[in-house]
């Protein structure tokens, strides 16, 4: 089983609208969509939510004014500076904000004053889509812990591929580099990387491309509307060249990006003869004939964020 | 006056607005770029950094000669980064969230608070426009505290712009919360709409008068004004859909320098911005 994940540091360079159109072509595999904090993979797929979970991330200390004698210690031993005393009621208060979950407070209140319920972070789903399974979450807004979500989500879409013995998950990342792309790759086979050619695109890039490497997974790159500056462009191919991130192909500026996605349709089933369906056909030829992306998987990132 | 940059979806045109913006108005200015994961301000704007800083967090490690191994470092770990064994005890950094408890649980002292880096805060200036970034070290998890750290550096006598992540969670919440006025920016499209609601939902958890600049108008169809008007969300700024501007975008330019007539534009939408937050703002 290979797993595809899709990143691009920078956001909105063409992430979700490119997984999409893979979907047209991709056989025997499942989705995953790993951005639990902005998911949009489902404006296009529509997904039938058929398996609804709650997603119970972590935990919230809440102080039991009854049994607060006002002490000071959580405020004390609070690192994330989620403990004010509130003069109007005259009570400490845990911010569910600030508060990282940690449960210091709660161990350490000499009054057994500090409750620290479970509470529910967000929801995942399992659905069928016209393609494949698919499957997603939503992180509940301000909510922590998108690195678990992010886990559980790739666990899931691995347990329905080895029991539908499909050959391939492929998985829509989150922007950045930090704790949800972080356990978006973890024993991925490959990523590849929809770069823009910007000033941005580039350096965004550049640090996916460095994470990469930090982790040991092979990189790709796919350039999206590659005309709009053929500098740009030419400096992300040398960069790619000296980080060996292999370069897959270039897709020109196409509207029919947006067009297609106003109308909830892949690019190929809106209009499959257009310059971007073409050139993003041969890019998932190159990707599936590409020997890193035929090899076994050898990579050590640890997978319980 | 804080004001925060923020969209949902990411690639909409945050650090163009917050780059222009902070250029155009006539006030003193300061900005923030606390986009950690991937700071770009500094490419538009090439600031003069004149000083560099570590973000550190403390972690914990043993001290084999005091530890009688009673566990109760491991116990009140929730986040598994130590295990007690019988003759030694392991620490797991990269999944230590510097919360403290095993210094503080610890009877012997044996947990010893050792340093590590999450990122760098870099301070500089740009056409005598104060300018503060934070930078998140490769393979690192811990954005909030970076973002802390360059907020750290607000000016109160200043009009702050801070350039915010995108998505809704804890590192866009850093970067929000605390705000007079929260900006949102979006595009014209399915994604751009439907990560706009979850940014709207954001902002109004936090209580944050906001309004909102439509990026790429004309790109995609009219659901983001509907939802817009039905929402009572104002719309301060339209910028078309042109591909002169992503040109110059894409070079790395900055549009009030190449398309001098939008310096105006940008005071109107500060202007706008102040008045806002004068009323207290739609919340």
């Amino acid at each position: 089983m290979k797993e595809l994940v899709i990143l691009s540091g920078k956001g909105g360079t063409g992430k979700t609208s490119i997984t999409a159109a893979f979907a047209s072509l991709a056989e025997n595999m499942v989705f995953c969509d790993a951005d639990v904090d902005a998911a949009d993979l489902h404006l296009i797929l529509e997904p039938d939510f058929k398996v609804v979970s709650d997603f119970k991330g972590g935990h919230e200390a809440v102080i039991n004014p009854d049994k607060c004698t006002g002490c000071g210690r959580c405020l004390e031993v609070c690192k994330f500076d989620a403990v004010r005393f509130d003069d109007a009621k005259d009570t400490f208060e845990v911010d569910p904000i600030e508060c990282e979950g940690c449960g210091v407070c709660f161990d350490l209140c000499p009054d057994q004053a500090i409750d620290f319920p479970e509470v529910v972070c967000g929801q995942w789903y399992i659905s069928n889509t016209r393609y494949a399974p698919m499957v997603h979450a939503r992180l509940g807004i301000a909510q922590e812990n998108s690195g678990k979500l992010v886990s559980l989500v790739r666990q899931e879409a691995r347990k329905i591929a080895t029991r539908e013995n499909l050959d391939l998950i492929l998985t829509d990342g989150p922007p950045g580099i930090g704790c949800p792309v972080i356990a978006s790759i973890g024993q991925a086979t490959a990523i590849l990387i929809i770069a823009e050619p910007t000033v941005s695109g580039l350096h965004d890039m550049e640090r996916v491309g460095q994470l990469s490497k930090h982790f040991n997974i092979p990189a790709m790159v796919c350039i999206n509307k590659f005309d709009l500056n053929i500098d740009q462009t030419k400096k992300i191919e040398t960069l790619a060249k000296e980080n060996n991130i292999i370069i897959v192909g270039k897709i020109p500026f196409d509207q029919t990006f947006t067009e297609s996605m106003i109308q909830a349709k892949t690019i190929f089933e809106y209009d499959k003869e257009s310059q971007a369906s073409i050139e993003v056909r041969k890019i998932w030829d190159t990707i599936l004939s590409l020997p890193e992306f035929n090899a076994p998987v050898s990579n050590t990132v640890l997978q319980h964020l | 006056m804080i004001i925060s940059i923020a969209s949902g979806k990411g690639g909409t045109g945050k650090t163009t607005i917050s780059t222009n913006l902070a250029l155009s108005i006539d006030q003193e200015v300061q900005l923030l770029d606390c986009d950690v994961e991937e700071p770009n301000c500094h490419l538009f704007l090439n600031p003069v950094i004149e000083k560099k800083e570590k973000v550190l967090a403390a972690v914990p490690k043993i001290d084999l000669e005091k530890c009688t191994f009673c566990k109760k470092c491991m116990d009140i770990c929730r986040y598994g980064a130590i295990a007690v064994l019988k003759k030694d005890v392991l620490t797991f950094e990269n999944l230590c969230h510097s919360c403290g408890g095993c210094f503080e649980v610890c009877p012997e002292n044996a947990v010893i608070e050792k340093e590590r880096s999450l990122g760098d805060v870099e301070l500089g200036s740009v056409n005598n426009i104060p300018f503060v970034q934070g930078r998140l070290d490769i393979g690192q998890v811990m954005v909030p505290p970076i973002i802390k750290k360059v907020r750290s550096y607000t000016d109160p006598d200043m009009v702050t712009i801070i350039d915010a992540p995108p998505g809704t969670s804890c590192p866009v919440i850093s970067a929000m919360n605390g705000a007079d006025f929260v900006l949102l920016v979006t595009e014209p499209t399915p994604f751009g709409l439907h990560d706009l609601k979850l940014a709207v939902e954001t902002v109004k958890i936090l209580d944050i008068p906001h309004g909102l600049v439509i990026n790429r108008a004309g790109l995609g169809n009219d659901d983001v004004k509907i939802y817009a008007q039905k929402e009572n969300l104002p719309i301060l700024m339209e910028i078309p859909f042109d591909k002169k501007i992503a040109q110059i975008y894409s070079k790395g330019r900055m549009i009030v320098d190449e398309m001098p007539e939008y310096k105006e534009k940008f005071q109107t939408l500060f202007e706008k911005i102040s008045q806002l937050v004068k009323k207290g703002g739609q919340k």
